[in-house]
Parts: structure tokens; sequence; C-alpha cells
């Protein structure tokens, strides 16, 4: 169940994603790391206490230490205020609009996933980019999105069990590990 | 009455109120961004916030400031109108620890002559080069000081341009870069002179913090094991005294004026309500646009408030090696530096000649490398290619970087004013900044770029790109102009003649007796090197002269 679009809008994301980063030739793809899944969390982040703005920290346990990350940082007023607008809009609220209305990420989303097509999914890929290209704002949009649920901690949604990183041979984070003198010195 | 008010809890604001608390007074330090440097419970101890997240800290602004709630204007001259991009310009981090929590701790000092530019090289056309009113000698001793206090690593005579010191750095260097080995090589071989930058990050366990342990997230992310020291070491000593008060989440909106004193500030609380503070002293260190911003807005006036702003317009080169792996995520960032960009020779004075200017000077150059994986993923096509290109890695693995942080010379042009129009989320206006690099500036990086392009061919590049930051059409780049070094210098510069300068050699604002300035706002000259250790260093040495102490 997605946490914020609904059934046919998370079917419309997930094959948008899969045709910005397919799976091919070994390579994981948008499908196999969860990237919808991140781009759904951001969109539902405030549907979570605290929020899922910020994982947590020092460490996420993955190459040592505490889970940290999966305890999200409790936002301020202001935060929540910031996030609010950047997801939500500004939605006629006036304590929203002091410098004009701000269009959030939800109705981007809402609209960018309509121009795309219900049917979306069941086009050819051809069809797929040939749509995707078409509405270039919401392409960048998306593709910022991709990248960030590609190859951004798991504990946001994406990159599930590393995937991405393992694919590109790095490390994601490395504390409290961190790296030995001779592993940054040498080639 | 608290004995003194501290405005920001960057690396000036931590290092007043250090100095003062150590010498007894009671200190407020507001800071109007969020505390997740020290534990909540326990202030004089680090926090556990921070992390190896590519997201939170690249992506989400963890550190502040949200350009929804705190934008600033931006424009490049004012034949522009008004403004012409409204969001982020040069955001150093809004949260208690200020710009020291986000940067890799690159420390120089300056060198003797960056304090006496007029009288070493002469005015320049448009410019008001002038020279400080203060000399290197001045200052030697709160160096020493500010660099034990954050602990510097770092090799003394390395660099045989350098200033001299009263003694060794407090750490040695920590382990050089691979990439960095090989750029410092090539380096030397064209004739350079490349050593190992003075890093505020612990080599050795120093201080209570421990050695770093090299895990790359370095420039633009907090510490997760605090191994950099600055402001964390500062302030941890602060709150230890007992005589400070941390409030995080405060934003001041005014600074209180009668006559020739400040009375304390009006601010804003957490819980969004206005109240009034005294104090017998009131020290801003808000950095070079957010500082001018507030004394603009309470009312202060002088010709130079705002102007002279700064901002080190870089020379990026970078070099491409199909061969080799960098692996530039592994270490802090920057270990090798060179300071030959801001050495006169024939060189540089041809060049200057040929671009019609009496003379021109670079600034520091970093060897560095880059590129974590959701950076570089932006920058690569998306579809069937993406997959590969990523695991090629070109920008992460098989790029190496020179960044030339050049000296920026004091054009009254280049300024912060309040927007006419744009306001934060509280209601005010916000800084609006007009900046675009004059001729000296396009003139060094054209000639230090094309030696720093020879230095990466030198070190095997199938080929390179010079370009700059911001890019500006000067150079036949498209992108709109707007600075993001993060050294923010200028705009409240000290000189001798209040006619000329907004503060005193001791950083205290000539016309009132009480309130001064601690961070790099008061700087004359930008010059080629990043400003923090200056800054701390006369925010040491304005306190002190407050206090009626001396530096040990």
């Amino acid at each position: 169940m997605p946490v914020w679009l609904t059934e046919r809008e998370y079917l419309v994301l997930r094959a948008a994603c899969a045709q910005m980063m397919p799976s091919d030739q070994g390579a994981p793809g948008a499908e196999e790391a969860g990237v919808a899944d991140y781009i759904d969390t951001l969109l539902g982040a405030f549907t979570f206490d605290p929020p899922r703005i910020w994982a947590g920290g020092p460490t996420s346990g993955r190459k040592g230490g505490e889970a940290g990350f999966i305890n999200f940082n409790p936002l301020s007023t202001l935060d929540e205020l910031a996030w609010r607008m950047r997801i939500e809009g500004s939605l006629g609220l006036p304590e929203r609009e002091f410098n004009g209305p701000v269009v959030g990420l939800q109705e981007k989303y809402r609209q960018g996933l309509a121009s795309l097509g219900a049917d979306f999914a069941e086009v050819d890929g051809a069809e797929q980019e040939r749509r995707l290209r078409a509405d270039e704002g919401f392409c960048d949009l998306l593709y910022g999105h991709c990248c960030e649920g590609m190859y951004g901690a798991p504990e946001y949604g994406g990159n599930r069990d590393g995937i991405g990183w393992a694919y590109i041979g790095r490390d994601g984070d490395v504390q409290p590990r961190g790296y030995s003198d001779e592993d940054v010195s040498g080639p | 009455m608290t004995d003194a008010i501290v405005i920001g809890s960057g690396p000036g604001g931590s290092t007043a109120a250090e100095v003062l608390t150590r010498a007894g007074w009671s200190v407020v330090i507001m800071e109007k961004g969020r505390n997740h440097l020290l534990d909540p419970s326990d202030l004089t101890k680090p926090a556990s916030d921070y992390s190896n997240d590519e997201i939170k800290f690249m992506v989400r602004h963890f550190l502040g400031p949200d350009p929804l709630i705190e934008p600033r204007a931006f424009r490049r001259s004012a034949d522009e109108g008004e403004h012409t991009h409204v969001g982020e310009v040069n955001s150093i981090p809004t949260t208690v620890g200020g710009g020291g929590t986000h940067a890799d701790g690159k420390v120089p000092r300056f060198r003797e002559e960056d304090f006496r530019l007029l009288s070493t090289y002469g005015p320049q056309e448009d410019a008001h080069v002038a020279d400080w009113p203060l000399t290197y000698d001045e200052l030697e001793p709160f160096y020493t000081e500010v660099e034990k206090a954050i602990g510097v690593s770092g090799r003394a005579g390395a660099n045989p341009f350098a200033a001299w010191r009263s003694g060794p750095y407090p750490m040695p260097p920590g382990a050089p870069m691979y990439g960095a080995v090989l750029s410092a090589a090539a380096a030397e071989r064209v004739g350079l002179h490349p050593y190992e930058a003075p890093t505020a990050a612990n080599s050795i366990a120093y201080d209570g913090r421990p050695a770093c342990n090299n895990c790359g997230f370095c420039a633009f992310y907090g510490c997760p094991i605090h191994a950099k020291g600055d402001p964390v070491a500062l302030l941890t000593k602060t709150m230890a005294t007992g005589r400070a008060e941390l409030m995080a989440e405060t934003y001041v909106s005014r600074i209180r004026i009668e006559g020739r004193r400040a009375t304390g500030v009006d601010y804003i609380g957490p819980d969004g309500v206005e109240r009034s503070m005294d104090a017998g002293v009131v020290i801003v260190a808000g950095g070079a646009i957010e500082t001018p911003r507030l004394l603009l807005q309470s009312g202060l006036e002088h010709p130079a408030l705002g102007r002279h702003l700064m901002v080190h317009f870089q020379t990026i080169m970078v070099g491409h090696f199909k061969d080799l792996r960098l692996h530039p995520h592994k270490g802090r960032s920057v270990t090798h530096v060179h300071d030959d960009a801001m050495i006169q020779d024939d060189r540089a004075r041809a060049a200057a000649a040929e671009a019609n200017l009496p003379w021109i000077r670079g600034g520091l150059v970093e060897h560095a490398g880059g590129g974590f994986p959701i950076g570089e993923a932006r920058y690569l096509p998306w579809g069937r290619a993406h997959a590969p290109a990523m695991r090629d890695a070109q920008m992460s693995e098989h790029m190496w970087v020179f960044i030339m942080q050049g000296e920026d010379l004091p054009y009254p042009t280049n300024a912060v004013d309040l927007s006419p129009s744009i306001r934060d989320a509280r209601g005010f206006p916000v800084a609006r900044i007009t900046y675009k690099p004059g001729r000296h500036e396009l003139a060094a990086s054209k000639h230090h770029g094309g030696i720093l392009q020879s230095v990466l061919e030198e070190m095997g590049a199938d080929w390179t790109i010079h370009t700059s930051s911001p890019g500006v059409p000067e150079f036949g780049d498209r992108a709109s102009g707007i600075p993001e070094s993060r050294h923010v210098i200028g705009t409240a510069r000290m000189g001798d003649d209040p006619a000329t300068s907004v503060v005193d050699r001791w950083s205290r604002v000539h016309t009132l007796d009480n309130l001064v300035l601690a961070d790099s706002s008061v700087f004359v000259t930008s010059t080629g090197y990043g400003p923090t250790l200056t800054l701390v260093a006369l925010a040491a040495r304005a306190a002190h002269h407050l206090a009626g102490t001396a530096p040990g």
C-alpha cells in the first residue's frame, strides 16, 4: 500500500521510475531499489511521527554502531512549516504565503503523474519515454528524486538493502568504521 | 543583566563567548538555527545528530537555512532590477555551530602582506583596496591561541610562503589522499609548492575528541564523531564554565540602540513570542551577510555598511584520468593545497599587464576530488545509459579538481542590503546580495587556471575543463552567477577612519561604544584564503580586548 499516492498513481510512478532507471544487464533498477517508495514516503512524510524528513544519527548500524538512522529527527515549528510548504504547498494559508503561493510536491506529482496517463504502466517503453520527455519540468523533478531514491540512505524508503550503492561499488555511510590511512593514501 | 549577548554561535561567536566566559563574564548566546551540535541533555558534550547521509545534508537542508523559511535575493548588478533570483545564495549553515559545522576545516593563516595589500601592491580601479588597521604580527598570538583551541593539524615549514609562526601546529597532518599524493607530485614537477593543508580535524585524539577516521563525509557534512573541532570545542568549553546560556531557535530581530550604546536586543524565541533582553555588550557574529542585514534592520547607517562583499571567485580546473581510480570519498575532502597563485612572479605580472591591470592575485589552490552518488547521478542521463555511467563513476573516481579560492577585490558595488519585497517566515526583510566578479578576478582566474591545467596534464589528464563558481557569462557560462562558495567576507570593514570603515581595530562599531562584530564582515580584503581561522583569531582578539585579558 502506498503511503500517500493512490494505487493507480503508484503504478504509474513505478513505471516512470523504471523507465528512468531500468533493470538492465545485471544492473539493479528503480524497481528493485524501491525508488517509488522513496518518493511516496517523501510525499507522505507527515503521515509518520516524527515526519520522515531527516534520518537520525550518528550511525546506521551497517558498518557497526547502533541503528540510529531509523530514529528520524523531530522537526521544530519552523522546520515543519518549511516542509509542509514544500510537500503540501501553501494551500492559500497566509502563514505559508509570506512570499506568495508555493506549489507543493504533492500537487506537482498528482499533476505530473496524471499527465503521463493512467495507462502509462501498460504502454510500451518507447511511448513511456516519449510521454516523460514531453513534460520537462516534471521529468527533472522526478529524475532528481530517482537519484535520491536509488543512492540515498535506505532509511528514506529507497535504495533497498543498499542495492544502489553495491552496484556502483560505494559503501554508503561508513561510520563508525571509516577508512584506514592505507585506504586513503594508496591506489 | 548579562555581561554580553552574542548573536550567532558559529566559529566567531563561539570564540568570543569562550574567551569572555573564561574571563569570568556571563554570556547569552542567541542562535536562530537549531541545536544539532550539542547534547541537549548536557550542553558540555557533543550531540549525535550528524551522520553520513547525503539526503539529509546535501538535499534536505538539515543544517539550514531552509530557503523557504529564510531565502535570500540575488542580482548581479543594480542594472538587473530588484532581483533575478530568490532562494539559496551562498547559504552558510544556520544552526548551532554555524559554518564551522559543515566546513571541511581547512584553516590556513593569512600572510603578512595580506594585511597591507594597498601598500604592498597599490590601488586597483573600481575597488577600494586598503591596508588593515592591524598587522600579522599583532594577530599571531591569537592565531596560536585559536589553533590550539579548535585543534589544527599541519606541518610547520611545509609551505615555503607561509607567514612566521611562534610554534608548531598542535597536531601532525592526517593521512594524505591518494589523488592529492599524485597531484602534489605533479605540482612539484612544474615548480609549484604544495603542502599538507592546515586542517581543523584531529589527526590524533585531541582535547577529548577522537582522531578523524577518514569517513569522507567532511565538506558540507557535520562530523558524526566530532573529530572536527571548530566550533564544537569552543562551545563545549563555554558551556562548561557555567557562565553561558545557549538560546537556540532564537532570532534577533533588532539590536536596541540608545545614543552611543547598544542596550540589548529584541528577539523571537522558539515559541514565536517577541521579547527583549538587556546586556552590557552586544556582539554580532552572523557572518558577512546576516550581520549587515541585522545592523541595517536595527537602523544603523554607514556608507560602508553592507559594501565590499567578497566571496572568493572560485576557479575550478577539472582533469579526467581514465586509467586511475582516485577514490576521493575516502579521507577528509582536501589534504593538500598550494599558495603559488598568490605569489607574484613574471608570469603573473605579464598576465596582469595583458589584462591592463596593475597586478593580479589568485588564491589558495585546493587539491580535491569529488562526487557523492546522488550528486553524480544528477549529472548523468536517465534511461539505459544511467546504470553503466554510474558504475563507470567518471566523476567520482576519475576526476581530480583544483579549486582556487580567488581573491575578490573589495568593490563598493558588490553588496548586501535589505530586500524591498522578500520576507522571511517571521516577517522581516531578507538579505539581498548584489555580486559579480570584476576584471581582476576574471583575469586572475584565466591566468592561474592555465597553470593549474598544466599541472593536471603533468599528472596525466586525458582532458581538462576550466570553469568557475559562480559560473558567469564572462566565461561563456549560461549560469546565473549566484555565488555558492560559502566564504562570505567584508560588508562592515575595519579601519582607523570612521568615515570609510564601520568598525575600529578592535572590531567595535565606531559610533557605538559596546557593539562588537565577531565574524568575517570586518575583513578589509578577502585574500585568497578561507576566512575561518582569521575571523576566529579576530574574534578572540576583540573579546580579549573587552575582557582586558591576554591570549594564552
